[in-house]
């Protein structure tokens, strides 16, 4: 059997998922983006024409599209050295058992499933293009709920998957979300039927294991009126010298009446490129919530959406983003309101330290005629040095009279008498400094269920304390 | 020797950002005692707090500070916290996001060098509040956040309450506290002072004298301690106010 073994470490030393394990897969295409490779992909999956020719033209859509020149430094990815898809088993372990022992002990390594047996009602596993692992707790399947990967839910719920799929996110919405829609592979298909509540999270991980590896998860998630569903990512890869990238597309629907929460608690090493479009729709008094936590990767840009398509719809956007040495977080919120009587409110705390930098970005749309819409939009930034640096781009487009909006902005140090005071009572300046950040991100961390909070503390305490070399 | 938590302050110069504000002060607080150090403003009073906990904006030129016998100047403000001192705060700094029960439990676990358990801890916590009139929802409360005068300083002495330190600096805990306030806190700190526990009150005022019984009474003008007495002298200061006591600092020959 194979072990993993560590990688070398280039400089992120408290990362600890950063191990890999040896390639032993059953299908890895080769480097580079073709016609070819597309359609072979397609051919592998077995899948309808139809998706077929969505995949050839989206990469039509994408070869014609420029690369973005805004938000981050995109020049390091080279499309020809990628590899687009990677399955590493034949097929999808529905019990812990039937999951091969090398990914298994990856997955045990990363707290999968332990979780799961703890506090959550559904559970699934990405590793490399495909998932290899998924359950749901026998109550809700019951009831309904379907909880699956992206191609069982084309191949098994095929007239709900089409009917939706593509609508929140056309292919040729940006240069990645084109991408993804030309080699998509795994991601999650929640759908929960009406008036389901989903008690407790459902929970999808996503590890990337081999080098210069492209995963593009797409997720479509249906909440039908007055349901409720919270869904839970984490990530996670090996730290390489060379680069990988993860791009998803990630579409919500939530009717009416309906609650959506969305949690991802992103982690990827320093050498992954973060580029993802998330974008729900909320129907008459619907809820969406996103709340975004960006610690790892090399470059995020991610700015994920809510459209409030009806009147009592609302959407909320929480994010918290650590920028370390070398790491750039773009990320932020769009919020556009398309329906009077809607309401959104943004969030953003961000932390920069080592040299870091954060940068919100934000859009928030008032159509005309959308009157009495109220939104409101707060952007924190914590610096934690001099050479660590912060932005904020908000952009305000408001086309009614009739509407009530707040912006605010602070860009903040951790102050010396908040050190002195906390240091006066026998903590350490590590612990005084651990203390006032969490502080500072605690208006998001206390919307995450315990367990995860207890991590994403955890988390931020080993971003904090930085690597030693 | 046997070892004593007496606090010895020997002539100690300190500076703010250049300007010397302390000019030579000798002080001793023995084990056991309260002293109250008074003055007008501007004569060195918070300077001296600071300086005793340690903030890195005063500038130590010359004196030592000696607490059980060691010089403590060169310990940083968490070192001489685990080793006994203590400041109640004149303006406690808020720690948004925090929660008091939070910062109270870690506070004691650094302070103590071990964690309590958090049965233990609540119990503890809850006797010492209830001392202080405060209910329950200051637990959830960020630090400081949003907390009135008379709660700030509340919180100053239920943190004194919980570390049990051995020498307790208290600068202007009076300022902003109305009577009943002021009453209450007071009522704390004579319920938490002991053998143990020595404690050095500065204040403008005698009011809060009136409650907590000093042994002895030191007034610091202009950087130096220029009198010292006992309950009478605070008599005299409330009566006749500092300028003759400044006026004799001043000009020592036409007393």
């Amino acid at each position: 059997m194979a072990e993993a073994t560590e990688v070398l470490d280039v400089g992120q030393g408290e990362y600890k998922y950063g191990f890999h394990d040896p390639e032993q897969y059953v299908f890895k295409s080769r480097k580079g983006l073709t016609r070819e490779i597309v359609a072979e992909i397609s051919a592998i999956k077995n899948e309808p024409t139809w998706m077929r020719e969505y995949r050839l033209k989206a990469l039509e859509q994408f070869e014609a599209r420029p690369m973005p020149k805004w938000g981050g430094d995109l020049s390091g990815i080279d499309f020809d050295d990628i590899y687009y898809y990677l399955r590493p088993t034949e097929g999808q372990g529905r019990t812990w058992e039937e999951v091969p022992e090398y990914i298994k002990t990856t997955f045990d390594r990363l707290g999968i499933p332990q979780a799961e047996r703890k506090f959550l009602a559904g559970v699934s596993a990405q590793y490399e293009s495909e998932v290899i692992y998924h359950s749901i707790r026998k109550d809700l399947e019951s009831k309904g709920v379907i909880f699956t990967d992206c191609d069982t839910g084309l191949r098994e719920h095929p007239e709900i998957f089409k009917q939706y799929f593509g609508t929140i996110i056309p292919s040729n919405d940006n240069k990645f979300s084109a991408l993804n829609s030309a080699v998509w592979s795994g991601g999650s298909f929640v759908y929960v039927p009406a008036g389901v509540k989903v008690d407790i999270p459902l929970q999808a991980y996503f590890r990337i294991n081999a080098q210069n590896m492209g995963q593009f998860e797409r997720t479509l998630i249906i909440a039908e009126p007055g349901s409720y569903v919270h869904y839970v990512e984490g990530c996670t890869a090996p730290t390489w010298s060379s680069n990988s990238l993860h791009s998803a597309v990630v579409e919500i629907i939530v009717k009416e009446g309906a609650r959506v929460r969305y949690t991802t608690i992103q982690n990827w090493s320093n050498n992954v490129y973060n580029l993802v479009t998330k974008r729900a729709q909320a129907f008459r008094d619907a809820t969406m919530e996103w709340i975004d936590c960006n610690l790892g990767s090399m470059l995020t840009m991610k700015y994920p959406a809510v459209y409030l398509m009806e009147p009592g719809a609302r959407g909320e956007v929480l994010s918290i983003a650590f920028a370390g040495r070398g790491q750039h977080q773009d990320a932020g919120a769009k919020m556009v309101h398309v329906a009077p009587n809607t309401s959104s409110a943004i969030t953003s705390k961000s932390i920069s330290k080592f040299g870091g930098r954060a940068s919100y970005r934000g859009l928030l749309k008032v159509h005309k005629g959308c009157e009495n819409v109220k939104s409101n939009v707060r952007c924190d930034a914590l610096l934690m040095d001099e050479e660590s640096r912060t932005d904020t781009y908000p952009y305000i487009e408001i086309e009614e009279d009739r509407v009530s909006i707040g912006h605010e902005a602070t860009v903040s140090k951790v102050s010396e008498e908040q050190l002195f005071y906390l240091r006066s009572r026998g903590l350490s300046e590590n612990d005084a400094t651990m203390m006032i950040v969490n502080g500072f991100i605690e208006p998001i961390v206390k919307e995450l269920p315990m367990e995860y909070a207890i991590e994403m503390n955890r988390l931020i305490q080993l971003e904090m304390e930085g690597s030693v070399g | 020797m046997a070892e004593t938590a007496e606090l010895v302050i020997q002539d100690l110069h300190v500076s703010v950002e250049g300007r010397e504000i302390l000019k030579g002060v000798n002080l001793t607080v023995p084990t056991g005692e309260v002293h109250a150090l008074m003055g007008p403003n501007g004569s060195g009073k918070s300077t001296l707090a600071y300086t005793l906990m340690g903030h890195p904006k005063y500038e130590v030129t010359q004196g030592r500070v000696l607490f059980k016998g060691e010089d403590i100047l060169d310990l940083e403000p968490d070192e001489r916290a685990r080793r006994g001192v203590f400041l109640a705060f004149q303006y406690p700094t808020a720690i948004p996001g925090v929660s008091l029960g939070n910062f109270l439990r870690m506070s004691l676990k650094s302070v103590r060098g071990a964690d309590m358990p958090i049965l233990e801890f609540r119990k503890l916590a809850k006797e010492k509040m209830t001392l202080l009139k405060m209910d329950d929802s200051f637990f959830g409360r960020y630090v400081n956040d949003g907390f009135s005068g008379g709660e700030k300083k509340r919180a100053e002495i239920l943190q004194m309450a919980l570390l049990q330190p051995q020498i307790a600096i208290m600068d202007e805990t009076d300022s902003g506290l109305d009577i009943d306030a002021l009453r209450t806190v007071s009522e704390g700190v004579n319920a938490i002072r002991g053998p143990q526990m020595g404690i050095l009150i500065i204040t403008h005022y005698q009011r809060i004298l009136n409650y907590i019984t000093p042994d002895y009474v030191h007034v610091l003008v202009d950087g130096r301690i220029v009198r010292s007495g006992q309950q009478d002298l605070v008599e005299a200061l409330e009566a006749r106010g500092y300028d003759w006591i400044i006026n004799e600092a001043l000009n020592p020959q036409g007393v």
